[in-house]
């Protein structure tokens, strides 16, 4: 019987291990070479457009791999903070680029380039008939957000807060993707998503604009940062990103200008 | 069952090897007690949302726990005491929780039991509201969980045999008789110590409950969930929470080696 427990707790740690993905960012440039990776952590919002930028920027740069970490604000600048070799950084929010400045990681002042604000997704058939953020305050309407800790949550609390409606959500996601989740499962009748994350959704959710949504805007920046190697690389992807060619994807996607 | 073995030594170079993987599992936790603010300790852990989030992942995993008793410990008869084909199969399907990532059970729980689930509408017409529920909290810990039971209580069945249950039932003890009074007392060290680890699991348990179950302060936010959210503004309060976790882990631990070797 020991042998069974030992033989389970093998394969619980083996699942463990499955579970959790290495992030190994450390593969540098092979030296010597002209090969170079810029290493670029960027919110997770940003995952469709910046992706895209990053093909463009590498026909644009011989040699030049870019690879992104995409995750939560907060927990990429934690990374950061740890000595993650990152040479960009791109962030959902202000509080969270003000903790990478605030520590001097950055190189320069941040640049904001996009701001995003919150639109309500619904199912496609919308089966709670909802039309305003009025009616998400409605009982029985199975409401998803963001829980206040993470930026999403926190833009839904100021909407609230400014339209004075409260919403008593059945569940506070730890992301705006799950709340999406929620939502294109049919789980949940509506959820507070950003306005890009609808368009990205296509047709698997609806979207419904409200009036409140101007009380909470999202601000986008992005910085070189002080540990990176490629400097020049960086600076350089900034200024795609904040340029015509970059604007005009992020415009795409549903970002508005700063 | 146990011969005496006389002790043989080791090859020396093991130790190394031993002593390594010993350490990389001893010192990120001792990393962690390193980062533990110790004067605000009892703050972190004492505020509303953290203590609300250990009753829930108690509450939740002594339920869970519960439901895989009474269904692990059938199941484990079942697959130990009887032969029918496609047994190792189904076997082998039941055990599957144990090596899939919790994700992927919360997402297919989601497809059974969900609002547009396959028994969604079922659910529906009996009234019942899983969504979003404790309840559906308890179903992601029990799904996870489930395995260790009857793995547990498999491997003692069979270490026990069926000697005495026949000689039971020989002297006309009928088959619930034997079971209550021969099998049960004889692999019950295997019982519980299969039931620690459920809790433990169950304990444990992230994936599968924020995928399934959401999350909510008092309802579904298990003290995992808590410590996840936590550490996107909070990162003293993260640590000191898992620390909580981690002296019910060791408490849990310790319960399961004093009830398996009485």
């Amino acid at each position: 019987m020991k042998r069974w427990i030992g033989a389970a707790a093998v394969v619980a740690l083996l699942a463990a291990s499955a579970a959790c993905g290495s992030d190994d960012s450390s593969d540098k440039a092979s030296s010597g070479s002209k090969d170079q990776t810029l290493t670029v952590f960027a919110a997770a919002s940003l995952t469709g457009t910046f992706t895209e930028l990053g093909k463009k920027f590498e026909a644009e740069h011989q040699g030049v791999t870019v690879k992104f970490s995409f995750a939560g604000s907060s927990d990429l600048v934690a990374q950061i903070q740890q000595g993650a070799p990152a040479d960009v950084f791109a962030s959902a929010d202000t509080a969270n680029m003000d903790k990478a400045t605030g520590d001097d990681l950055t190189k320069g002042d941040p640049v904001d380039f996009a701001t995003n604000t919150l639109e309500i997704a619904v199912p496609p058939d919308n089966p709670a008939g909802v039309t305003s953020l009025q009616d998400l305050a409605k009982p029985g309407t199975k409401v998803v957000v963001c829980a206040a800790e993470v930026p999403c949550g926190a833009a839904a609390q100021k909407v609230e807060a400014a339209s004075k409606v409260t919403i008593k959500p059945v569940s506070e996601e730890q992301s705006v993707t799950d709340v999406l989740g929620k939502v294109t499962s049919g789980e949940a009748d509506a959820g507070l998503v950003y306005v890009t994350d609808v368009k990205a959704a296509g047709d698997k959710v609806k979207g419904i604009t409200f009036p409140e949504t101007t009380s909470a805007v999202n601000t986008y920046p992005i910085a070189t940062l002080s540990g990176g190697k490629h400097a020049d690389l960086g600076k350089q992807f900034v200024d795609l990103v904040t340029g015509s060619t970059g604007q005009q994807v992020l415009a795409d996607a549903g970002f508005a200008k700063p | 069952m146990a011969r005496a073995t006389r002790h043989v030594g080791l090859p020396r170079w093991v130790f190394v090897p031993a002593a390594v993987g010993a350490l990389f599992v001893v010192l990120p936790l001792l990393a962690m007690l390193d980062r533990v603010r110790w004067g605000d300790f009892l703050g972190l852990i004492s505020s509303d949302s953290s203590v609300d989030a250990l009753l829930l992942s108690l509450r939740t995993s002594a339920a869970a726990t519960l439901l895989c008793v009474v269904l692990g410990v059938p199941m484990a008869l079942v697959l130990a005491r009887t032969s029918f084909p496609g047994q190792q199969l189904l076997r082998s399907l039941v055990l599957l929780p144990l090596v899939l990532p919790p994700v992927v059970g919360g997402i297919a729980l989601l497809y059974t039991f969900g609002r547009r689930g396959l028994l969604g509408h079922t659910v529906d017409v009996l009234g019942l509201q899983i969504a979003f529920s404790t309840t559906a909290v308890v179903m992601a810990q029990t799904f996870v969980a489930l395995p260790f039971l009857v793995v547990s209580l498999e491997g003692a069945l069979r270490t026990a045999g069926g000697r005495y249950e026949a000689v039971a039932a020989t002297l006309g003890a009928r088959p619930t008789t034997v079971f209550r009074r021969v099998t049960l007392p004889l692999v019950l060290p295997g019982l519980a110590s299969g039931a620690v680890l459920s809790f433990a699991r169950a304990l444990g348990e992230f994936g599968a409950t924020i995928t399934f179950a959401g999350s909510l302060q008092g309802v579904t936010r298990t003290l995992p969930l808590e410590i996840y959210l936590q550490r996107e503004t909070d990162a003293d309060a993260a640590v000191a929470l898992s620390l909580v976790l981690v002296v019910v882990a060791v408490v849990v631990i310790g319960l399961a080696r004093t009830r398996a070797t009485p």
